[in-house]
Formats: C-alpha cells, structure tokens, sequence
C-alpha cells in the first residue's frame, strides 16, 4: 500500500452541509479515482471548524492549506493542481483576518507559543521557505501588488509612518521617516540595503527569520525600492550563515523567475534587483557607515555623521538601510495596515520583537512578542524559568551595547524607553539569562574583551579605553584588583561613551557600567575580600582533595587533563598546575572529598 | 607554484574577471578574498599580489582588508577547523573552560594549528546555535551541549577516523 501523501479534512458541520460539502465530498472522490490517487490521499470529515462564513472548508495538510467558499466546479482544479503538481489554488486559500493567525492555528497549543505574537515569524515554521509557492500562497508579495497598483510611493511610506515601525537593529529610528528622508533625495541611483549582519554574540534572530521565511524580506525590500525610488538592492550577510545564504540565493532567483525581481515588477514599470553581499566577520559591520564601506570593499570603519546614509551613502548615492526584522514587517503593515500595528505594543514601541532567548533558561530559542511584554514573563512564562532548581541573577539584552538587569528590573515592560531607563537597551534582540553561577565581572570583562577586540581602532577613546577597561577587569578576576578600580572603570566609561565615533564605542562601556551599578558588591567583594560568590574567577578558586576521599577513582577517570594522582583505595591528589580548575572533579564526586575555594 | 595551484589560480581570474566586468569592480574585492579562501583555504601572499594586479588595487589595500576581517585566514590551517563558539549564552554555560580543555588537548593556542596539521583551533564570535550552547563547530559541523569530556570524546574521534583512514 502507497503511503498517504496528503490528508483532506472536509467540514461536514451543519453549514457547510447547507453549502453542499457532501457533494464536494462525492465529487472528491470521483476526482482523486480519476488521477488514481485514492491510496496516496485521506479524507477525513471533521466537526464544525467555527468558520463558518466561509464554508463549506476544505483543509489540506501537510502546509495547512485551508480552502474556502469551495464549489463543486473548483475540485478539479484543487485535485490537479495541489494534490498533483503540488501547487496551491492561490485564489481559494482563505484570507486570514491578520497574518500572524496562520501560525497560532497550527502551532498556537504549546505553552512556549502561549505569549507570543509572531508578525515578523508569522511564516517560519509554517511554509517551505525553499518553495515560492508556499509563501505565495500565503498573500506573499500581496503586499508588493498592492503597493504597486493602487498605492503611490508617498502612501507607502505614509502608511509605513503610521504604523509606527522602529528600526529593529537597535537604535530604534523610526523607519517611516527614513524611507521618507531617502525618498526625497534627488539622485540618479538609490539602494536599499538590508543589514543581516548579525554580530551581536548570543543573537540568532535575522539569521531564523532569513532561514525560515526569506521571501517576506525580499519583499520589504522591493517595497521600499518601490517607495524611494531605488533600483537595486543589497543585503549585506554574515558569511558565517551559509544555509541563509543558500536560501537567500533560492528565493532571489524564484523571483526573477515569477517576474517579482528585475525589469518591470509584477509587470509595472517599475524595476528593482537584489544582490547579496557577504560580511566576512567584524562585529563594526553593523553600524551602517562601516556596512556601507565594506560594501565598497574597504576595511570596516565608520565615519561621522552628517551626513547620513540617506543623503550620502553606499558609492555616495542616497541609501536606506534597515534590518532583517524590520523588512520583515513591511509586508504585514502594508497588508493588515499601519492603523492596525499600531494598535500592537506601548505608546513609543509599536508592533512586536523578536528575542533570541538564551543562557540560563529552559526554553531556549526565538521568541516574537508584543512590545510592552514584561521581561518577567518572557523568561519565566514562555521561558520555563531558570533550570536545575537555581536562582535568577540578571537579565543581559542589547548584547555587547547593552546591560545586565537584575531580579528588580524583572517587572520591566520591553520597550524601547523602559529598558533605556532601567539601563539596558533593547538592541537587536539579544537575551541572555544569567543565574548565579556567573560572575558579573566576568560578564563585563567578556564584553569588553569582546569590544576592544572588535573596536576598528579608528578613534582612540574606543581603541584604547576599551583597552584599558579590559585591563583592569582582568586584573580585578585575577584577585590583583586595587581599591579605586571600579571609580577608574566608572570614569573611563563615562568618557568612552561621550566621545567614540560610532554606536560600538558609545556603547561599550554599557555592560560594565551597568554591572557596577546593579552588582557593585561583587566588584567590592573581588578587590577587596579576593573573593568570587560564583566560584568562577579561577584565580581565587581552587580544588583539593580532601579527607572523606576513598580512593574510588572517579575524579581520576573524569579528569580532561590528567591532574588527578592517586592509586586506588587511597586518598587521591590535585595537581594544582595541572588543574584547569573545570570543576568536573567536584561534580563527579559522590563522597563531597573536594573541596572548593 | 605547483600545477594545482595554478588550476585554482585560474578559477580565480576567471571570478575577478566576472566581477571586474561589474559597475564599481572594486567593491567586490571581499567576494574575490572569500572565492580565494575558498580555493586555497588561506589567503596566501602570492594570491593577494595575484588579486591586486587583476583588480588594479594596490597589495597594501588588499591586504588591509585581509587583516581586518576576522574570516579570512592568512596562514595556512589544518585538515580540520576547530571553532569554539564564544558567544554570551555558550560564554555563561562554560564555553571558556572547552576552549581550556581544548588548548590542553590539542596543545596550541587559539589561531594556532596542530604539529600533525590535523588540526587548527579557532574562536568563533557567535554560531547563532544559542539553544544548545555551549556549541563548537568543527568544519561544517556543530557539536552543541558540549562539556569537557564530550569535547575530547569529539577530537578522539576524527583522530580515530583519520587514523582509520591512513592504515
């Protein structure tokens, strides 16, 4: 017997019996005799969907295809063209009220999704992101018709700016008056750049989006070219993403095919290609300046603005750039329109986030939620909380920019304002949870040994503040801290941020700033009692063997680096140069013989 | 050179051929550094003097840009390419103490390729595999919820394997 290759579910509800689905069903089975499907194909009758407005309702799964108002005239051409060529009947697929339903439909019963919004994820997940039918068939490049038919570029943007859209990648400019600063250029050439270089360590956001769902930013982005007036695009990739790549490149070239890229869009008069352009591992590419010189081919460096990249940027034409996750919007609020995601989020943050939730935490993973969700309820509702029975310590977002909130700031609703105040930012999207195993100091230096290493080194407070801050960081966990570290710290940080170049600098002393003023007593406690509450500053920590041992061999055995000595049956000893102070040794140890300090 | 090399060499002019036949040729020259990696799985001296006279660009330059970019590569590396991932969510699991394990295992430092050129060890900035940190890549392949002995029980057994291979 043929394995069932898709499964039919037919309304047979009250209604959609009215609007004649017994029929359908009779005439679905002639159908599927005709092609000789009948053993590769199931049909179910289901109870009432609840849709009924629309019925009679055929669902066709896998892909969750869900056909409306279907007559007995329109069986053919669903059995051909789906069940045979595998192609959706576009036209019959039922419009949802808002995009994002589709996913909650089928995914929406686990708790993880519980809290969440998916506008910019509302596909990933949900289609093939290799296949442009699928993400046709689910009102993709609707949006773009739309635009192109019967909006002109002014009510492009103008609807962009009602939505109340802020650019994604951190800085939170309000996208609508960007479009409408590149817009009103005048210039021979314009681009649309689309930054996918996601730097920021710990953050995984654009990268899911482009894998799941790439198709939603080509179409943001032919949208803006369309609104601006720009014939070329570029999105500028990690190279360090080779599926998003392969997929970018899949879906750029199925929409050259369907006349969605290159001359005359969808048949108008109005052209635009996208070209990708790969990153090659500086964490500055993402400040737009520098992005823009590595575009050029030169070494990543930013320059000052004014003036800025929409009045003078990528080969000294006008160019709007924006993030993976804001060009994921454009389709939605062009679609659902801007009144409608306006009405999502707080007051000054429209619309929904995604969070790369990570670190201390149960569910790791992506997570889209409406702004004005507390983090409280990201880490412990959709997160699960903290694992193996340990406490919260703090929350880091904004990655390498951003700061480390503690359990008071757990109430705090995300939005761009409140995480500035409680100081943190909202960044691109980076969370990490901390719990107590994990020095605060340690976090800091990790940052900033992180951002003097990516500093471009073109103006000094970055290239050597940061420098300096790392020295004396390191000093603190290597047990060497002198009194006045942290007032230095404080001092060189303040300094750093008021007069760097470009948002890296600005905004790198944040995560040790931050630190001292939530966690100052672990800064005190390293200078002055040479001590580290988390046991991981392995300069003040070290583990011997001590009497309760009997010789079982388990610490030996585990030991990664050979530092265990002992015969069996006796009492066993660490050498301490070997020592790598793993700790593998304390954990395996059923008989609580080594001691930590 | 040897004849390999110069095969891939051609490869090569053939891709800056390509480029430089585009509007603002010289923009392209961080593709022309990746497709030469590629090849030659470092950016050799010679392949950068190469780059600069087909594009016109001066060896300064190019090699400007080579250094600059943590990607490229400008010492030739082993057969296998050991990243460890130093991201925030692999850095608060333990991530610092597989890249100890690892420098004690391997006997080199970061940047640094084994004796045997079997191996070479990297950091990476973030692997976007933040869901199973701590993770390493080696080649093309992530290992995640790595700790110390799992990692050594990684690198014995592609010794294994390779060791396997050369018998």
């Amino acid at each position: 017997m043929k394995e069932t290759k898709y499964k039919l579910t037919l309304c047979d509800g009250t209604a959609c019996i009215q609007n004649q689905s017994k029929v359908l069903h009779q005439a679905l089975e002639a159908e599927l005799d005709k092609h000789g499907l009948r053993q590769s194909v199931s049909i179910h009758l289901s109870g009432c969907l609840g849709i009924c407005q629309k019925g009679p309702v055929l669902i066709v799964n896998p892909g969750y295809i869900m056909y409306g108002r279907v007559q007995v005239e329109d069986i053919p051409e669903i059995v051909e063209s789906h069940l045979v060529r595998n192609k959706a009947v576009t036209r019959l697929i039922i419009t949802e009220d808002h995009l994002y339903n589709r996913f909650f439909r089928i995914f929406g019963d686990v708790d993880f999704f519980g809290k969440q919004m998916r506008i910019c994820l509302r596909n990933c997940g949900v289609i093939d992101p290799e296949n442009i039918d699928d993400y046709l068939s689910l009102r993709g490049y609707e949006a773009l018709a739309k635009a192109l038919e019967s909006m002109t570029p002014e009510e492009v943007i103008a609807e962009v700016k009602k939505s109340g859209l802020r650019g994604r990648g951190g800085a939170g400019f309000p996208t609508g008056l960007k479009w409408e600063f590149t817009a009103k250029q005048t210039a021979d050439d314009k681009y649309v750049i689309c930054n996918a270089d996601e730097g920021d360590p710990g953050a995984f956001m654009d990268r899911s989006a482009i894998e799941g769902d790439p198709h939603t930013v080509l179409e943001g982005m032919i949208i803006a070219g369309y609104a601006i007036g720009a014939k070329k695009g570029i999105i500028y990739i990690r190279a360090e993403y080779p599926l998003a790549i392969e997929r970018l490149e899949k879906a750029i070239a199925a929409a050259r095919e369907h006349g969605i890229l290159g001359a005359n869009v969808l048949g108008s008069d109005f052209s635009f290609d996208i070209e990708i352009r790969l990153g090659a591992g500086a964490f500055v590419c993402g400040e737009e300046t520098a992005l823009i010189h590595s575009i050029e081919g030169h070494r990543g460096m930013p320059r000052p603005r004014p003036p800025y990249p929409s009045v003078k940027g990528l080969f000294g034409k006008p160019t709007l750039i924006n993030n993976v996750e804001t060009w994921a919007s454009i389709p939605v609020i062009l679609l659902d329109g801007g009144k409608w995601f306006s009405t999502v989020g707080t007051e000054t943050s429209k619309g929904t986030k995604v969070f790369a939730l990570a670190g201390k935490v149960h569910n790791t993973g992506l997570v889209e939620v409406p702004m004005g969700t507390t983090l409280r309820e990201i880490i412990y509702d959709i997160g699960g909380g903290i694992p193996n029975g340990k406490t919260f310590k703090a929350v880091q977002t904004g990655g390498p920019s951003g700061g480390c909130l503690p359990a008071k700031y757990l109430d705090t609703q995300i939005d761009y304002e409140s995480l500035a105040k409680a100081g943190s930012i909202m960044g691109s999207g980076g969370m990490i949870v901390i719990d107590e195993d994990s020095c605060m100091v340690g976090l800091a230096k990790f940052f900033i040994e992180f951002t003097q290493d990516e500093s471009c080194g073109k103006c000094t407070p970055c290239r050597e503040g940061t420098k300096r801050m790392y020295e004396i960081l390191t000093r603190i966990t290597e047990g060497k801290g002198q009194p006045g570290d942290i007032e230095k710290l404080e001092r060189l940080g303040e300094m750093i941020k008021r007069s760097s170049l470009c948002g890296l600098g600005q905004s790198a002393p944040n995560p040790v700033l931050s630190t001292i003023k939530n966690f100052r007593e672990e800064y005190e406690e390293h200078i002055h009692s040479k001590k580290c509450r988390a046991g991981q500053c392995a300069a003040m920590l070290s583990y011997t063997v001590n009497v309760k041992c009997v010789g079982c061999g388990a610490c030996k055995r585990i030991c990664p680096v050979g530092a265990v000595e002992g015969t069996r049956k006796e009492k066993h000893l660490i050498l301490q140069d070997k020592c790598i102070r793993c700790g593998q040794c304390y954990e395996v140890c059923k008989f609580d013989a080594i001691t930590k300090a | 050179m040897t004849e390999l090399a110069q095969d891939k060499m051609a490869v090569l002019h053939e891709f800056i051929a390509e480029a430089a036949a585009k509007e603002y040729a010289e923009s392209y020259l961080i593709a022309v550094l990746h497709k030469a990696q590629e090849l030659f799985g470092y950016l050799p001296r010679q392949v950068m003097d190469e780059v600069a006279e087909a594009l016109q660009i001066p060896t300064a330059h190019i090699w400007g840009v080579a250094t600059f970019y943590h990607y490229f590569n400008l010492e030739p590396i082993g057969k296998h390419v050991i990243s460890v991932c130093m991201g925030t969510a692999c850095y608060v699991k333990g991530a610092t103490k597989i890249l100890d394990v690892l420098k004690k295992e391997l006997g080199v430092q970061i940047g640094q390729t084994t004796e045997d050129r079997l191996f070479t060890l990297q950091e990476a900035r973030c692997l976007g595999a933040c869901g199973i940190a701590p993770v390493i890549m080696i080649d093309d392949k992530i290992y995640g919820e790595l700790d110390a002995k799992k990692t050594v029980e990684v690198i014995n057994q592609i010794r294994k394997a390779e060791g396997d291979g050369q018998k």
